[in-house]
């Protein structure tokens, strides 16, 4: 009796929508057969970002966007509801994962030059659904409306009004005002919640759209080239000949992945919870110290080493820059080798953006080209003396902020060079000559030392050998 | 067009409307010593309604003499995050990227392009005052 209500209404919506066909269609399409686990990172991208909708609609319930209340908000879904510390760290890992696997499924497609005829306009709209993530990225840290929020939209806004003619114009459009105040958030929020998830979902229809459209391509094999004028036709055959069905043939894999992904973000999500919500926005308060989130994090340290003089131009025209060459690229290379084996330059060009970005994000972990705020006093056995012109010295490197940049066996900053043995290697005199008039990333200080300071400073400084005694 | 013209105001329109200058008290002119830099807080010049703690801000102030005060703006120059004041190394220096200006904001060290930008300051019945312009 109920086996044949349900059938009696699975037949009425199928003859009245037609959707189970549909559905059935579009999932057992033939994929070419030998598709390995190279091509789960596309699935697992769009896994990802259903988390990101499913924990997002979560965090709307308490989530107030206003500026006065949003911290508030944070604050009571992290500790006082049931659960809310782990959808907020759903919410990150979530993200997290979705940045990892659009750059992974972007690595594989240029690797295996699956973006060549005919599927540029797949590229083109992933490359379009690659900045959408960003953005997501981004204004998702704003609207975890803390200190760091705050300063976070600053420091964008500054960056963006460097771009010549438009840049006033864009600064007040990111801040929707001249600086972080009432609107700030409430617009982002609109970008992040609606704006940019409405594109999100139009360019993932219209990316998979394609998918179905070209099919699947297959795994690259050497020496055979793409050509405009015959792909269709031979693709078409090699399906014919051992095409598989989508579902489950190929499927499964990327069913397995998006698992494991989701319970790697569980897992994180309890093992580390949310991101820490730091100090209220308030922008009066000075001792903030500014850090984007980890997928940025690669860009500030790019920023911050950078030769003086340059990252005017660079902050504008190397996004500009990236943007279209990957915009680009489709149709600068659209047939010939797919084979990573045969296109060696795509490999290294792979690496090398691999190892920069690593490299560089760990350069911004450690910023060590900023002054070190918490330094450690030099301890006695350090200085070497407990009074006397070279103890003095050392309360004076302490105090005229050296230490914040110069490190001292294993105490202060690493901005500047280590001068744990530089009375080995530069003269009083020299020495009086480098503080008094400073080098290129040093002030001068001949001005705030009196000359029986600077005479102690040179003390303690000559005193730094290797083979040192303190005088008896 | 009837539709277009006033959503794209509505959205837009507030964004670049023009600020008028505010003074704002920061404190009386005795609670500042000669030759010192502090910080102080104010409001923005029109802050909205919901903005919170959002709507302050805060310059470095320092008192030149008896009646000339100097207000910096706590932005670094190179991107912006905010410079903190060291008294005996008399630097501003920068936790973002290692910027480091001398004590009347000119740059001392590291990526900054200018100087520190400044607010005007005043002295009115006995009150500092900043012109708050953001």
């Amino acid at each position: 009796m109920l086996k044949r209500i349900f059938e009696k209404t699975y037949q009425w919506l199928e003859d009245r929508t037609g959707l189970f066909s549909f559905i059935g269609h579009m999932a057992r399409h033939p994929v070419p057969s030998g598709a390995r686990w190279w091509y789960v990172f596309g699935s697992a991208t769009l896994c990802a970002f259903l988390i990101q909708v499913v924990s997002g609609i979560a965090l709307a319930l308490y989530y107030i966007p206003s500026a006065d209340e949003a911290y508030a908000t944070l604050k009571y879904i992290t500790h006082d509801t049931a659960f809310g510390g782990f959808v907020r760290a759903l919410h990150y890992y979530g993200a997290s994962a979705m940045v990892l696997m659009v750059g992974a499924h972007m690595a594989q497609v240029f690797l295996q030059g699956s973006y060549k005829f005919p599927r540029e306009m797949n590229w083109l709209t992933g490359v379009l659904l690659l900045g959408f993530t960003l953005v997501m990225g981004f204004t998702g840290q704003i609207l975890r409306w803390d200190q760091n929020a705050v300063w976070t939209a600053a420091v964008a806004a500054k960056q963006a009004a460097r771009a010549p003619f438009i840049g006033g114009w864009l600064s007040t459009l990111i801040l929707s005002g001249p600086t972080v105040g009432g609107s700030t958030l409430s617009r982002l929020f609109v970008v992040h919640v609606f704006l940019i998830p409405a594109l999100v979902f139009a360019f993932v229809g219209l990316h998979l759209m394609l998918v179905l459209r070209h099919g699947i391509s297959e795994p690259p094999i050497p020496g055979r080239k793409v050509d405009p004028k015959t792909y269709r036709r031979e693709y078409e055959d090699s399906l014919k000949k051992d095409g598989v069905p989508f579902w489950p043939d190929a499927a499964w894999r990327d069913m397995v992945f998006a698992a494991v992904m989701v319970l790697a973000i569980v897992l994180l999500a309890i093992v580390f919870g949310p991101p820490e919500l730091g100090h209220p926005p308030d922008p009066s308060l000075i001792d903030a110290n500014p850090r984007p989130d980890w997928y940025l994090m690669w860009y500030f340290a790019v920023l911050a080493l950078l030769p003086h003089g340059i990252e005017g131009f660079f902050m504008v025209f190397a996004p500009i820059i990236a943007g279209a060459l990957l915009i680009l690229l489709p149709f600068i290379s659209n047939h010939g080798e797919r084979s990573p084996s045969r296109r060696p330059w795509a490999m290294a060009f792979v690496l090398m953006v691999v190892v920069m970005i690593g490299a560089f994000w760990w350069a911004g972990v450690k910023s060590n080209w900023s002054p070190n705020f918490n330094v450690k006093p030099l301890p006695v056995e350090v200085v070497g003396a407990a009074n006397g012109p070279v103890f003095e010295g050392a309360r004076l490197f302490e105090l005229k902020g050296c230490l914040n940049c110069h490190m001292i066996k294993g105490y202060g900053g690493k901005r500047g060079p280590d001068l744990s043995e530089i009375g080995n290697k530069l003269s009083a005199d020299r020495m009086i000559l480098l503080i008094s008039n400073g080098a290129t990333n040093m002030p001068a200080y001949a001005a705030n030392l009196t000359p029986k300071e600077m005479d102690e400073l040179v003390s303690f400084l000559q005193s730094r050998q290797s083979d040192w005694e303190p005088p008896k | 067009m009837m539709v277009g013209v006033p959503l794209v105001g509505f959205v837009f329109k507030p964004l670049f409307k023009a600020l008028p200058p505010v003074w704002r008290s920061v404190g009386k002119v005795d609670s500042f010593k000669v030759g010192e830099t502090v910080a102080v807080t104010f409001l923005q010049a029109s802050p909205l309604p919901w903005a919170g703690v959002t709507a302050k801000t805060a310059a470095w102030l320092r008192r030149e003499s008896d009646n000339s005060f100097t207000a910096f703006s706590i932005s670094c120059t190179h991107l912006g995050c905010p410079v903190r004041w060291r008294p005996d190394a008399e630097l501003f220096m920068c936790p973002c990227h290692g910027g480091v200006y001398y004590k009347d904001g000119s740059v001392a060290a590291g990526p900054p392009p200018k100087p520190l930008s400044r607010y005007q300051a005043r002295v009115n019945e006995g009150q500092v005052e900043i012109l708050s312009t953001l």
